[in-house]
Formats: C-alpha cells, sequence, structure tokens
C-alpha cells in the first residue's frame, strides 16, 4: 500500500516522543514491579519444602500475590492503553486542520487509518513485551528458576493474544476519534464503552442466567449446568471474556480442568497438578483458538465500520 | 464539454439539509490562468473547493479536474492539485523543512528530488533562514508562505487557494498576491484563487466568476463583465464597482 510508510513513521516518531507515552509506560512498569516482585516472594515462600511443579514460571504471570495477577491486570487495564492510545488519532487532526491538508495529498482515506492503527500497535507491542521480559528478568532473580522451552512459548502466545486484545481497543478508539468531532467526547465515549463491556457484560450475564434459569432446586446439577451455559454464552459478548479465556489455557494449562481453581490456595493448586495432566502446548493452542479468531473478527468489524464512516465524510478545514 | 479546460463542472450541487450551498455550478477553468472565485460569506466557494477536491461528495451534478472524476478517481486528482486550505493548520512539532519532507513523502517522491524541490520552494516563499524552526513559533504570515511552499513541491498543475490572503497585513497581502502571480507564471500552473480582496484579484486574475448565494452570477475577463454590467465605453471601472452591482441584484 503506497503512502502508509511515512504516515506509519510519522506518527511512530509522535508516539515515542509523546509524554502520553512515557507516562503510561512508567506507569504500566510501575504496577507490574510491584505486583511481580509480592508474586514472587509468594511464589519462593510456598515452593519451601515442596517438590517443584511444572511451569513454576509461569505463576509469575497467574497467581495473585497480594492484589491481582499480572494476566488479570492486562486483561482490566490493557484497554485503557488502547483507547489511551487512540482516542484523539483522527479528531485532533481535524481539529487542528492537519486532516485536510492530509487528505489533500494523493492517498486513501483507509491508509491514514491503517497507518495510524499500525503505529499504535508497535506502540502496544513494544509496552507489552518489555513488561513480559521485564517480568521474566525479576522473576528469575526472586525466584531463581529458568524458564523451560515450553514455557517461553507459551508465554510468545500469550504476548500475541495480548497484543490483539489491547489493539483492538485501539481500533474502537480510532472508531470514535472518527464518529465524534470533540476529542473529550470520544475518550468519554470509549470509556463507557470499556466500563459496559469489562464490567457490566461479566456482571451482567450472572444475573440474566440466573433470572432465565430458576434455581428452586439449587443443588440439581443440570441447573446450575444450564445456568453456567447461558452465562459463558452471554459473557462470550465481552471481549475481556474472550480474552481471559483465550490467555487461561494458554498461561495456565492447569486451570482448564475446572474454572474454580481461582478459589484455590496454591498448595492445592500445586498438588492438583500432580493428578491432573496438563494441555500440550499444541492442545492448548487449538483450545484457544477459536478465541483468537473471535478477537481478530470483532477487531476486523470495528475497522469496517471505520472505513463505512470515514470514507464519506465532509473534511473541511474548521 | 470542453477538451482544453482543466476543470469543468456542470450542474454541480451541494446541499446540506434544506440548504443548497452549492446550486448547479457550471464553469470551466483553462490552463494557466488564474481564475478568481468572488463572493460573500456562505456562497459556497470552499464547498465547491471541496467538491472539486473529492473532500466532499457532491449531491449531483459532475467535476471534472484534468480528466479525472474526483470522486471516482480521488487519487489521481489529488496527485496534480495543491491545495491551501482556508484555515490551515501544520504540525507544530516539526520544523518547516520537516513538514516540506513529510508532505513530499505522502507525494511519493525521491529524497534527491524531495530535497532540491524543498530547498527552490523554500527560497521561492521566502523561508529559507527560518526552515529549521518549528512551525508553532510560525507567525500567520510565514505559515501562510510555508502552505504555498508545500503546493510547490508537489510541482500541481492546478493550485486552489482558499483565501490565501485571509489575515494578512496590507504588505503582506500584496507579497502574497504577487508571489501567486509569479508561481502562476513561471510554472505555468493554472491557480483557482477564492478571495474577498476585490483590488487584490483585480489586479493577478484573468478571469472572475462571482458567485451568490451558491449560484455562479457571472464568470469572464474583468472587461467582459465590466460591458455586461456597466456599458461599454465607461473607462475607469473597478471589479467593486462590478461586485456590487452583482450584489444589489440577488
Ligand atoms: N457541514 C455543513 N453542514 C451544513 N451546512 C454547511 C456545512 N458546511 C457548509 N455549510 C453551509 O454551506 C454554505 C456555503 O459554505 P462555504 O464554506 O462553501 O462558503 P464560502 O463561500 O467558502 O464562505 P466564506 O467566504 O465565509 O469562506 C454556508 O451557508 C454554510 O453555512
Ligand atoms: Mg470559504
Amino acid at each position: 500500500m503506497s503512502g502508509i510508510k511515512p504516515i506509519l513513521k510519522k506518527e511512530l516518531a509522535d508516539h515515542f516522543s509523546s509524554y502520553r507515552f512515557i507516562i503510561l509506560f512508567a506507569l504500566i512498569t510501575m504496577v507490574s514491579m510491584i505486583t511481580v516482585y509480592m508474586v514472587g516472594l509468594n511464589i519462593q515462600r510456598e515452593l519451601n519444602g515442596v517438590a517443584k511443579p511444572r511451569f513454576v514460571f509461569l505463576m509469575l504471570f497467574t497467581s495473585s500475590g497480594t492484589l491481582f495477577s499480572l494476566v488479570d491486570f492486562v486483561a482490566f487495564f490493557g484497554p485503557l492503553v488502547g483507547l489511551i492510545l487512540g482516542f484523539d488519532t483522527i479528531n485532533r487532526e481535524r481539529n487542528e486542520g492537519t486532516l485536510s491538508k492530509l487528505l489533500s495529498q494523493p492517498i486513501f482515506r483507509d491508509t491514514i487509518i491503517n497507518g495510524k492503527f499500525l503505529a499504535g500497535v508497535v506502540v502496544i507491542g513494544v509496552m507489552i513485551s518489555s513488561i513480559v521480559l521485564l517480568i521474566s528478568g525479576l522473576g528469575l532473580i526472586v525466584v531463581g528458576v529458568i524458564p523451560g522451552v515450553e514455557e517461553v512459548g507459551r508465554i510468545l502466545i500469550y504476548l500475541i493474544i495480548s497484543i490483539v486484545y489491547v489493539s483492538f481497543w485501539l481500533g474502537i478508539a480510532i472508531l470514535f476519534s472518527i464518529i465524534f468531532r470533540s476529542v473529550a467526547t470520544s475518550a468519554l465515549a470509549a470509556l463507557a464503552v470499556w466500563i459496559f463491556f469489562s464490567f457490566f457484560i461479566s456482571m451482567g450475564a450472572n444475573a440474566i442466567a440466573g433470572a432465565l434459569v430458576s434455581d428452586t432446586t439449587q443443588d440439581d446439577p443440570e441447573v446450575v449446568l444450564k445456568q453456567i451455559k447461558i452465562q459463558r454464552a452471554l459473557s462470550l459478548a465481552s471481549p475481556l471474556i474472550l480474552y481471559v479465556d483465550a490467555t487461561a489455557t494458554i498461561i495456565d494449562p492447569m486451570r482448564k480442568t475446572t474454572r474454580t481453581i481461582i478459589q484455590m490456595g496454591m498448595l492445592e493448586q500445586l498438588s492438583m497438578a500432580r493428578f491432573a495432566g496438563p494441555l500440550s502446548l499444541s492442545q492448548s493452542f487449538f483450545v484457544v483458538l477459536p478465541y483468537i479468531v473471535s478477537l481478530l473478527a470483532i477487531t476486523i468489524v470495528s475497522f469496517a465500520v471505520s472505513y463505512l464512516i470515514f470514507m464519506r465524510q465532509e473534511i473541511r478545514s474548521i | 464539454m470542453e477538451s482544453t479546460a482543466v476543470i469543468v463542472t456542470r450542474d454541480l450541487t451541494k446541499v446540506y439539509g434544506h440548504q443548497k450551498a452549492v446550486d448547479r455550478l457550471t464553469f470551466n477553468i483553462k490552463p494557466g490562468e488564474i481564475f478568481g472565485f468572488l463572493g460573500p460569506n456562505g456562497a459556497g466557494k470552499t464547498t465547491t473547493l471541496l467538491m472539486l477536491l473529492g473532500l466532499t461528495e457532491p449531491t449531483s451534478g459532475h467535476a471534472q479536474v484534468l480528466g479525472y472524476e474526483p470522486i471516482r478517481d480521488p487519487i489521481n486528482v489529488k496527485k496534480q492539485i495543491g491545495y491551501l486550505p482556508e484555515n490551515m493548520g501544520f504540525y507544530n512539532d516539526l520544523n518547516a523543512r520537516q513538514m516540506l519532507h513529510y508532505i513530499a513523502e505522502l507525494n511519493g517522491l525521491s529524497l534527491d528530488i524531495a530535497e532540491a524541490r524543498i530547498n527552490v520552494a523554500l527560497q521561492e516563499v521566502g523561508l529559507s533562514d527560518e526552515a529549521e524552526k518549528k512551525i508553532g513559533a510560525f507567525s500567520r504570515g510565514m505559515r501562510q508562505r510555508l502552505g504555498i511552499a508545500e503546493i510547490l513541491i508537489k510541482a500541481p498543475k492546478v493550485a486552489f487557494l482558499d483565501e490565501p490572503t485571509l489575515g494578512l497585513d496590507p504588505d503582506a497581502t500584496n507579497r502574497m498576491i504577487e508571489l501567486i502571480r509569479q508561481i502562476s507564471q513561471e510554472r505555468q500552473m493554472t491557480v483557482m484563487l477564492s478571495s474577498h480582496l476585490l483590488h487584490q484579484a483585480q489586479k493577478i486574475c484573468h478571469r472572475i466568476g462571482i458567485m451568490i448565494k451558491g449560484q455562479m452570477v457571472a464568470q469572464g475577463s474583468m472587461e467582459e463583465l465590466a460591458q455586461e454590467k456597466l456599458g461599454v465605453g465607461t473607462e475607469a471601472y473597478t471589479l467593486e464597482e462590478i461586485y456590487m452591482k452583482y450584489f444589489k441584484e440577488t
């Protein structure tokens, strides 16, 4: 595609020299360092005198120290990174009058969206990768275990899914920056969507499932099963749930045996690991593939909508 | 349609809600001429330029720029048009040279050609000494001249200048007008100039179109317009007299 290179180059330069990027990066680094330190100490303590389980290294990412695990952190606050990077992509240029200048050059309108999106994806990739590297490094020091080949493979896949997930939110933010002329409005709208999908849907799903299936006999396994099924189907509408499910089996191979494992203690988890064999890397990959495809699909849909709207918009210098 | 014309429109119309911003506009512009596009605020001048650039879709009617239709083939149209928007924006963090390099890259110019053209353009608009200065620190007049430089490095066949003298002091206005004349002559560039400055327009425009409430009420050379409105033999006519006559009639 012609013309995408200069846009990509300029956007990257803008991102990496912006205060927004620096502050965001510092913030994320800080949180992940604190988290991994807590988790690391925890693991170290728990492992004392216990035979070393498989995938200790992955626990750096999955076990929640005192507050939350790193995977949870990315699931909840990753979207914010995407939104913050993208909410003023198009409307800022429109308000500053540079958009009509840009669009009077011989480039297609979608090239502008693509270039800006791609630059954002690179920034997201850099951020997430450096955090994962940082955690691995810190983990090595605190816990003192070296990741195996399989663990490295799993972390890489996790990295890719995370980048896709955050990029989806970047796409949403860009869409809003096309729809709304005001930067503040698009920021607010993006935030609202984030809250709706991340909190409202996952909580609302429980309520709806409970309402649809009467709970006269709570102990009846069939009823419980049905309730869970409805709940799952509903929450698949949420990118957050898609992401959590996709990463769960990849980064936490023991988890797929039962979803309530989160409520167990560390030792309980470890002992369970002895009996329930973990999914192999390729098995895990096939389990999560549909989730990855779904994430990609909704990203593409948000893009298609962006193109459609932007293509026919009037570009007037204000 | 005339084949030699650079810009041809036929019944070009743009409707916003209930308002006809541009109403069945038919005109053409010949190669190398400076066409003065005059009219009161809200007459539809900017809207017309946007339609010719493919930045907004006409409600009906046709437009052709250098043989291409702006809606069907925007890339080919934009390759050959330099556009100076009404309220131009710049990337304030860049300096003048970086800005021009960005424009050159977007137009697919190679680095050598870009360098050469940028130096010539900076020279021509008188910004050579300020090339490394951040645009954020530019005055209105400097920005306007940088806008002209951006057009020059594209080396376009046609330039659309939407009120290039907006907000300039009298001296800068005269220099801008002179610059436009010079460029148009040296480079055989067709210029479509929208302006409110009748005196200046009279000086450099070969032909003039007067647009009022979305309609082109008159077009032609100064002599033709004078003849039509003031009658033959009137010696000392000005564009202002002609314009006011049309303005009062509608
Ligand atoms: N997006 C829009 N929605 C509705 N009406 C619009 C829109 N853009 C322009 N108009 C109307 O179209 C008419 C023509 O506007 P245009 O900007 O083309 O005028 P103009 O001749 O360039 O005026 P000026 O000399 O003030 O720049 C105006 O009456 C304006 O209110
Ligand atoms: Mg205007």
